[in-house]
């Protein structure tokens, strides 16, 4: 960040005390909380970090790229006067940064005056307007059942090993504005995409930026790196520099956002390193009391504002540890954004793609952004009643795994071959496929229609009447 | 009125300690640094005050100022509060909107209450009458419909030596002056109240009147009384929100106090846009006519979410004094004790449980213990009924904040993920649910409908806890094991989970179902077991029960029959008469 430079500031020579990622800096006056600050180790090499707690004569510092190096003699450290601001610029898409911000491609920094807060500030609720225009994914499980709107957060909770970052790639490839059933096809306007790695592997970095590349969208994608081997304090910054350029790129560009987040899991994990070395009063599982807070202030930084055409839709990506989704990091993620798309592991070892476990995947903004005049009149029924039927379908599984499949009355069994076919064929579909929200809808009713009528109570009788094509649907 | 009373000596967040006077009074409301941020007093020790800031403390530094105000934190009340939104220390959001654009910067400083607007005020006492606190003294139109009533203040009384003329008057404009001893007083229909302090009351009223929801699970089989308080605990995804927003829209209170603690700012949106376009059932006017709006996000200063809690309440006390009935919601009360323990931590207090503080469970008995049907000062009669939703960690209810609730409330709307995972909305189990206020407002239900409410209510909750015990055996064996008046159990279980119990809050008809409507569904599915029974008991096997065609017309009823038309149960009454009948010759 150039302005560092700029900027000068107080210096003080010597720490107090080093422990992890922080270290007590005495003798300083005139610091501000949150105030950023530039370490310079007795070789000369420059690190930064930032002012978590502040008393008279002394500052707590958290250094980014953590503490290996430094000594209490010798340490040089300069308070810059200022939180921690990054600069942001169009040109930045198409470009790879550090989870700083700060360009790792070989390329120039970028070449601008706006620099903005990373720590952002929040949108006033008056000046936020509500999402409803939702958008294509092309994916049944989400389209169909849980709708993605513009402005919306959604995460992926996955678990390790499973197919999440194929069903990013594929959202962020197939994702255009959608449109009402029967409409023609316009050409969507592309989204700008903001990508952020936090902990990943070098070949989950690699998996998406060759993703990006085949499809073509490279150029509109900015990329911000902390892989697996970064120094682990970085992270925490990583996701806000993210978001503060996303936010420059829609609110005061325009653009239409797409926000990917990978992987929380990590950066709650930074985040409770730091609060330990802290020795703060854990809650939950060792990790912080402001956990949530901490989170929605990333989360939160989604939707659309009145002032500006542009939007922002987030999509954390979030390994459960131990695949468990009471876990503190999903089960917070959950409390705060819009829903959840939840991948099992039961579907991905049946070869299922991908493996939406539907029945615990939710959009909490469904419900404004389709039915008439959006997508088609009979969505919401059709969806809950695909959910209704879906979720006895597990039941009579359980049962059958009892008393056996003949033993099933005869609607049961008809609810046993709809909860398959629901798998293979709504579920189901190729890494490269891209359906229309009709095929979506016409792939619904064909399964529901391996149903009895008089089960459908979901949708109204009109519907059945224009719909439904099953073996009574004259009686 | 601010003058120095200190410096700040450390930070950490939303906490700052300073050195300095030994005349600053605990919870008192301070300003700290150059750009004033508003604080309040949390401890003293010594010439050393704790001061936790209700915004963003980034950029200040030790040596900056504290200015004390000599007032506890306080909210404004008046004209004005109905339709507005605020943060959580009653700051009006759509001028901050105006002045610093859509982001909210700090330092920001509005009156809460429009010192511009004018009221149409017409006096209701007259020079000469002894006024006291809670006194009317006259009304100003707060909306074309809603009476604000001027009230002096609690505190204050006396006789009346002048009384404005009707007319248009802001809230700074005198409107009375009453004479107390030698010293006459101003008053003006603006009057501030500290937020932490409850607001007196004559005496409390027995909780017999029930707040109609137009939520049938909720007023059918588990109602909660005008005065009364009640918890909606459930995992992520459950649906608090969704009942939250139904409760708001559809309950008969006069006033809505609507606190949105630590939630997504969408959420608060969607009330801003969608509530001055739906119709009050009852008055016929947008329901944002009668709503006040407190929104401290997730993402907005933490020490404010603390206090949002107490803005709500106090407002909503406030309506209460005027005589009317409040219904306040809390959404959500977990973000507020998390609020507490974040502060707590950074105080270094020694935890309790799960990091919460000890006094967790004081917190929430006094939040919850502001809910009352009362005697107001003034000879009137007003409520204040709490729903506050509690989010457990991992939709466990073992967890602190759930089991204190608990404690303090008499109504326990328990929401269930695997019900949620089903699309069965409201997601309330109904047998992990219960409400204490069921023998209470029994007689209401009788006067209201004519009906033996009680009776048809035990019944309905013993089928489906017989239901419950027969899907266990359901489980083992199969449906086919049980005898057919077993499974006639089911099918009407099934009537009333999906008929009654499931209610779709986007769908016109059905969101909003009045009690007439309510008790009639319950008393048709009702007759329709018994009839069936009668039948299958002399061995009529059950599949021809299932498959009668009305069984579909039933379920479809509460979607079907709109409020205004129930007549038309009655034909469904005749359906089942009919159609039973043709079964019960066949098998007589």
């Amino acid at each position: 960040m150039s302005e560092a430079t700029v900027l000068g500031g107080q210096e003080v020579v010597g720490v107090g005390r080093i422990e992890g990622p922080i270290m007590v800096v005495e003798g300083a006056s005139n610091v501000s909380y949150d105030e950023v600050v530039e370490i310079q180790d007795v070789r000369g090499d420059t690190r930064r970090g930032r002012v978590l707690e502040v008393g008279e004569g002394f500052a707590v510092v958290q250094v980014f790229a953590g503490s290996t190096g430094l000594s209490i003699d010798g340490t040089r450290v300069r308070f810059l006067g200022n939180t921690l601001h990054m600069p942001v610029a169009e040109e930045m898409l198409g470009r790879i940064f550090d989870g700083l911000g700060t360009p790792i491609d070989g390329g120039p920094e970028p070449l601008t005056d706006v620099y903005r807060d990373v720590n952002g500030q929040p949108i006033n609720p008056t000046a936020r307007i509500y999402p409803r225009d939702y958008i294509q994914t092309g994916i049944s499980t989400i389209d169909g059942v849980n709708t993605l709107l513009r402005g919306q957060k959604l995460p992926l909770f996955s678990g390790a090993g499973m197919p999440h970052d194929q069903l990013a790639a594929q959202i962020v490839r197939q994702a255009t504005l959608g449109r009402v059933a029967g409409a023609p096809q316009t050409e969507g306007e592309e989204f700008a995409i903001v990508f952020a790695a936090m902990g990943v592997k070098n070949d989950v970095a690699d998996y998406f930026r060759k993703s990006f590349t085949e499809s073509g969208a490279l150029t509109r994608v900015a990329m911000f790196l902390n892989l697996a081997d970064d120094p682990p304090v970085e992270r925490i910054v990583t996701p806000r520099a993210a978001l503060t350029l996303a936010e420059y790129l829609a609110y005061d560009l325009g653009k239409h956002v797409l926000v990917v987040l990978t992987d929380m899991t990590n950066y709650g994990e930074a985040l409770r390193q730091i609060s330990n070395v802290r020795g703060e009063v854990p809650s939950r599982k060792g990790y912080p009391g402001y956990l949530y807070s901490d989170l929605a202030s990333l989360y939160e930084r989604t939707g659309r504002i009145r002032t500006s055409e542009g939007s922002i839709t987030q999509i954390p990506i979030l390994t459960m540890p131990n695949d468990d989704m009471t876990h503190p990091m999903p089960d917070l993620t959950g409390y705060i954004t819009e829903g959840q798309i939840v991948l099992g592991r039961e579907l991905y070892y049946a070869g299922v793609y991908p493996p939406v476990t539907v029945l615990p995947s939710l959009s909490r903004l469904m419900k404004d952004g389709i039915g008439k005049g959006r997508t088609r009149d009979d969505h919401p029924r059709w969806g809950a009643q695909l959910y209704a039927g879906y979720a006895k379908t597990q039941d009579i599984r359980a049962l059958a795994s009892v008393i056996g499949e003949e033993e099933l009355s005869e609607v049961d069994q008809k609810y046993l071959k709809f909860g398959r076919a629901f798998e293979r064929e709504f579920v189901n579909q190729a890494f490269t496929e891209n359906r229309t929200i009709e095929r979506t809808l016409e792939i619904g009713w064909k399964l529901l229609s391996m149903l009895p009528k008089g089960e459908l109570t979901r949708v109204t009788l009109d519907e059945i009447k224009q719909y439904y094509k099953g073996d009574d649907a004259t009686s | 009125m601010a003058n120095e009373v200190g410096t700040i000596t450390w930070i950490s967040g939303p906490v700052v300690r300073a050195r300095g006077s030994r005349h600053v009074g605990m919870l008192e409301l301070v300003e700290v640094g150059q750009d004033r941020l508003v604080g309040e007093v949390i401890g003293l020790k010594g010439d050393q005050m704790t001061v936790q800031v209700y915004e963003e403390t980034a950029g200040m530094q030790p040596g900056a100022p504290i200015y004390g105000t000599g007032l506890p934190l306080s909210v404004e009340l008046g004209p004005g509060l109905i339709q507005s939104i605020y943060d959580g220390v009653q700051r009006p959001l759509p001028l901050i909107e105006q002045a610093m654009g859509s982001f909210i910067n700090r330092g920001a400083r509005f009156d809460s209450i429009s010192r511009e607007k004018k009221w149409k005020y017409t006096p209701k006492a007259n020079v000469g009458d002894e006024v006291k606190g809670g006194t009317i003294l006259g009304v100003a139109m707060e909306t074309d419909t809603f009476e604000h009533r001027v009230m002096v203040h609690p505190d204050d009384k006396g006789t009346l030596t002048w009384v404005a003329s009707a007319g248009e008057y802001t809230v700074n404009d005198t409107i009375a002056k009453i004479k107390v001893g030698k010293e006459e007083k101003s008053v003006t229909m603006l009057q501030r109240w500290p937020v932490r302090r409850p607001r007196p009351f004559v005496q409390r009223r027995g909780a017999n009147i029930p707040l109609i929801t137009g939520q049938r699970i909720l007023d059918t089989f588990f109602p909660v009384a005008k005065g009364g308080a009640a918890g909606i605990p459930g995992p992520f995804g459950s649906g608090k929100t969704v009942t939250q927003h139904s409760i708001a829209k559809w309950a008969d209170a006069e006033v809505i106090v609507y606190i949105g603690c630590g939630e997504r700012g969408n959420e608060m949106t969607e009330v801003l846009q969608e509530f001055p376009h739906l119709v009050d059932p009852r008055s016929g006017r947008p329901l944002m006519e009668r709503t006040v709006l407190i929104a401290n996000t997730s993402n907005m200063p933490v020490a404010a979410r603390e206090a949002s809690i107490y803005t709500g309440i106090t407002i909503a006390e406030y309506y209460r004094d005027m005589g009317y009935h409040v219904a306040l919601m809390a959404d959500s009360t977990s973000r507020w004790a998390e609020a507490l323990r974040e502060v707590s931590g950074r105080l270094e207090e020694m935890p309790a449980e799960e990091g919460y503080p000890a006094y967790l469970a004081g917190r929430l008995a006094e939040f919850y213990e502001r809910a009352g049907y009362v005697d107001n000062l003034n000879g009137s009669q007003g409520s204040v009924s709490i729903v506050g939703a509690v989010s457990p960690p991992g939709g466990d209810f073992s967890e602190p904040v759930t089991q204190h609730t608990k404690r303090f409330i008499r109504c326990f709307w328990a929401l269930d993920k695997s019900l949620a995972s089903a699309r069965h909305f409201p997601a309330i189990n109904w047998l992990d649910s219960y409400s204490e206020y069921i023998e209470d407002v029994g007689n209401w239900w009788r006067e209201k409908t004519g009906k033996d409410w009680l009776a048809m209510r035990t019944k309905a909750m013993e089928l489906l806890s017989e239901e419950a015990r027969l899907s266990q055996i359901v489980k083992l064996v199969g449906p086919d094991a049980l005898p057919y008046a077993e499974r006639m159990v089911l099918e009407t279980s099934r009537l009333i989970r999906e008929g009654i119990l499931q209610q779709n809050a986007t769908d016109t008809v059905d969101a909003y179902s009045s009690v007439e409507k309510q008790i009639r569904l319950l008393e048709l599915v009702l007759y329709f077991h018994e009839r069936g029974m009668a039948i299958v008991k002399r061995g009529a096997p059950i599949n021809l029960i299932h498959d009668l065609p009305v069984v579909d017309t039933i379920i479809r009823a509460k979607s079907s029959v709109t409020n205004e038309e129930i007549n038309k149960l009655d034909d469904i009454q005749k359906m089942i008469d009919q159609q039973m009948g043709q079964l019960d010759a066949e098998y007589r």
